[in-house]
């Protein structure tokens, strides 16, 4: 009989290695409860999807940080790309951005008054839009990590159309592994880096995190053997006390990673301090559009007053989660009041958000 | 001779009643059925309504309406969804369909090159089932209002032994007739804006010729068609409504490769897109291997498997054994299915 879901290209689900991998990580338990971060929402969606967490020893706790772009999107930002969709200009923005909400309304809701807000899946699409509406300005609403900048940064190096704009609320993660080192009183034993946003940086990127703090970093990929992989190289540094950056994800992620976007990034960019909603501030975690390229950027080309919006409603833990001090269960609102479809804070709303992806993939890690 | 537009579009009189309307009926939509009544007054009476003779057995009605987008997709159309849709409703009730009435909504411009495509396919489906189309109604809204086209369908079935969805007890066993999400997941690609090429294609096809067998040898408790939701909607709702509990074994779930490939891409589970040929159902587990067989020989059955079994724990829920050995709840999923980004 043909079984067309058993084919060699998803030898990374292999059932029988992965319960090799499990039991091994339990033949490893470390002797006192360990926290192990990662900062990525397909990390989370794979943890959750493939049920890892029932695999692990139960010292083990592997939590989700600030790993959404769409949730860390500061209301502020927000808030611009609202005021700009209902001045007139098309807002083009990535699907869960539209259903943020901002501080009196989401993308989605000004859309439904009559803004002009669409969804796209890339920068290009955007730059699209503007070429095939040469009267309108068009903004594209740009979030997400090291993985979609390089995406950005393309295409206003390649003479975007004049009615083309960039409201960047782009975020680097390096800097925000060093933040979360530095909130106590809760210790983060190790991290699990981002695969896809390693590649475009390097694994190297870590090692400043990794020295300073003494925390180990491992790189991994998002198929279930190698997040099983990864985090028995985790244990085992932590047995022999060693704290340094390890490549678990060596087929996709080098020492130097994607030099050419590297290159596209600091030729677009340069770093800023910015807001990350839930947690506050992070020095050097932002991506300014550079002043050669400032005819693009929307926040020069529209100059409005975002007012100060409240970021955080009563109740919600949003801001814990980010930080990995909390689980989605540990909120009162989890599931209560803060479902998917009404989502309280930001964590619900982005598909890759913990709780977001603990809703859909069963609310209980352990069965 | 000169072509007027409303040879080739349909156009706000086409709605208006009169003989452009007629006209449209008899040249371009009543022709294509080939079946036209189930009593002495149908389809070619145009009076206001249609007589419906009934075998004995307890009589089934169901209604859908569809609306699609895009509404020609790789596999099939809004027309073969339509009437798919409905007579696989009847039949996963246990109802052998009967008589069908089909409605439908234009918007002012559309192609009646379309339309002609959308009848013929709805047209095929039926005459292979032998189910005539007994009444039908026109209507055309105007530019803008409407997307394209939308159409309704009402089925008359009659079953020998109603079947429902909350029947299934613990013990028995949860068997999927085919490969998973194929619809949703070909028209997730298939959408303006995706640029995906792929082989894959909907599974919409009529359930009852795969299912009548089956459900003559008896031993099916209960069954539903995966279709909004996908599998994990339609499980859901079984557990619910019969307070039991269903675990699943993912690795036994039949997913095509295209699926899965572009289930990672979107960030969208094909256990949560719609099936229009499948049925999901639970089967007593003394006539699992009988039911099994009689669903395997059938073409479209070929892929069916027993992927779980229900179980008196998590009364309401459903369990997935991941295909790797972890486990976690399959949930109810929500709302219609946006891609991740990145």
């Amino acid at each position: 009989m043909k079984r067309e879901h058993r084919e060699p290209s998803f030898q990374l689900r292999d059932p029988a290695r992965a319960r090799a991998l499990a039991d091994l990580l339990r033949r490893h338990a470390p002797p006192d409860p360990v926290r192990i971060v990662h900062v990525c929402g397909t990390h989370e969606m794979a943890i959750a999807q493939h049920g890892l967490r029932s695999l692990l020893p139960k010292e083990v706790e592997v939590l989700e940080g600030p790993g959404c772009p769409v949730c860390v999107t500061p209301t502020v930002d927000l808030d611009r790309a609202v005021k700009l969709a209902e001045g007139g200009a098309v807002v083009c923005t990535f699907g869960d951005m539209t259903r943020v909400p901002g501080t009196r309304v989401t993308l989605a809701e000004a859309r439904a008054q009559g803004a002009d807000v669409r969804v796209v899946l890339s920068a290009s699409d955007a730059v699209d839009v503007a070429r095939k509406n040469p009267g309108r300005d068009v903004v594209f609403f740009a979030v997400g990590f090291e993985t979609t900048t390089p995406g950005t940064a393309a295409v206003l190096l390649d003479a975007p159309p004049p009615n083309f704009y960039v409201l960047a609320s782009h975020k680097l993660i390096p800097p925000a592994l060093e933040a979360l080192m530095s909130v106590p009183p809760i210790r983060i034993a190790a991290f699990l880096a981002p695969g896809h946003v390693s590649t475009v940086i390097g694994a190297q990127a870590y090692r400043s995190v990794a020295e300073r703090h003494h925390v180990p970093v491992v790189v991994a990929g998002f198929e279930p053997l190698d997040i099983l992989y990864a985090i028995a190289l985790v244990l085992r540094q932590l047995r022999e006390g060693r704290a340094e950056v390890e490549n678990a994800y060596p087929r996709a992620v080098d020492e130097q990673g994607n030099l050419r976007a590297q290159a596209l990034l600091s030729q677009a960019f340069e770093p800023c301090d910015a807001v990350w909603r839930g947690i506050g501030t992070i020095p050097g975690s932002g991506m300014r559009i550079r002043d050669e390229l400032g005819r693009w950027d929307a926040v020069q080309a529209f100059p409005i007053e975002a007012e100060e919006g409240e970021e955080k409603p009563t109740g919600c833990l949003c801001s814990e989660v980010l930080l990995a001090r909390a689980v989605p269960t540990d909120c009162s609102l989890f599931r209560s009041s803060c479902t998917p479809l009404s989502p309280v804070g930001p964590c619900m709303v982005g598909s890759e958000g913990a709780c977001n992806v603990w809703y859909r993939y069963g609310g209980r890690p352990n069965l | 001779m000169t072509r007027r537009l409303s040879d080739e579009r349909v156009t706000s009189l086409h709605g208006a009643g009169g003989e452009l309307m007629d006209k449209l009926l008899a040249e371009r939509i009543l022709p294509k059925f080939r079946l036209r009544a189930a009593g002495p007054i149908g389809l070619d009476q145009l009076d206001d309504g249609a007589v419906v003779e009934l075998p004995p057995g307890q009589v089934v009605v169901t209604t859908d309406n569809h609306v699609v987008k895009p509404y020609i997709f790789p596999g099939g159309d809004i027309g073969t969804l339509a009437v798919c849709g409905t007579v696989n409703d009847l039949a996963v009730m246990g109802a052998r369909p009967v008589a069908l009435t089909l409605g439908l909504i234009l918007e002012e411009g559309f192609a009646l090159s379309d339309l002609e495509r959308i009848l013929v396919s709805a047209a095929l489906i039926l005459s292979d089932l032998g189910v005539p189309l007994v009444a039908g109604d026109t209507k055309v809204m105007g530019r803008g209002e409407l997307d394209g086209i939308a159409i309704n369908t009402t089925g008359i079935g009659v079953a020998e032994r109603v079947i429902s969805d909350a029947g299934l007890q613990v013990g028995e066993v949860i068997l999927v007739t085919g490969t998973v999400g194929d619809h949703g997941m070909a028209l997730l690609a298939a959408r303006e804006g995706f640029h995906l090429q792929t082989e894959l294609r909907s599974d919409v096809a009529p359930l009852w010729p795969l299912l009548a067998p089956a459900l003559a040898h008896g031993g099916i408790t209960a069954m539903k068609d995966p279709t909004r939701g996908g599998l994990a909607a339609a499980l859901n709702e079984m557990a619910r409504k019969a307070h039991v509990g269903i675990e699943i074994r993912e690795e036994e779930i039949p997913i095509r490769n295209e699926s899965r490939a572009l289930s990672d891409l979107l960030g969208i589970s094909p256990l949560e897109v719609a099936c229009e040929g499948r049925a999901v159902m639970a089967v007593a587990a003394d006539h699992a291997d009988a039911i099994l067989s009689l669903l395997q020989a059938h073409p479209l059955g070929r892929d069916t498997r027993v992927i779980g079994k229900v179980i008196l724990e998590y009364s309401g829920r459903v369990i997935l054994d991941t295909g790797i050995g972890g486990r976690r709840f399959l949930e109810m999923p929500l709302g219609d299915p946006v891609p991740r980004i990145c």
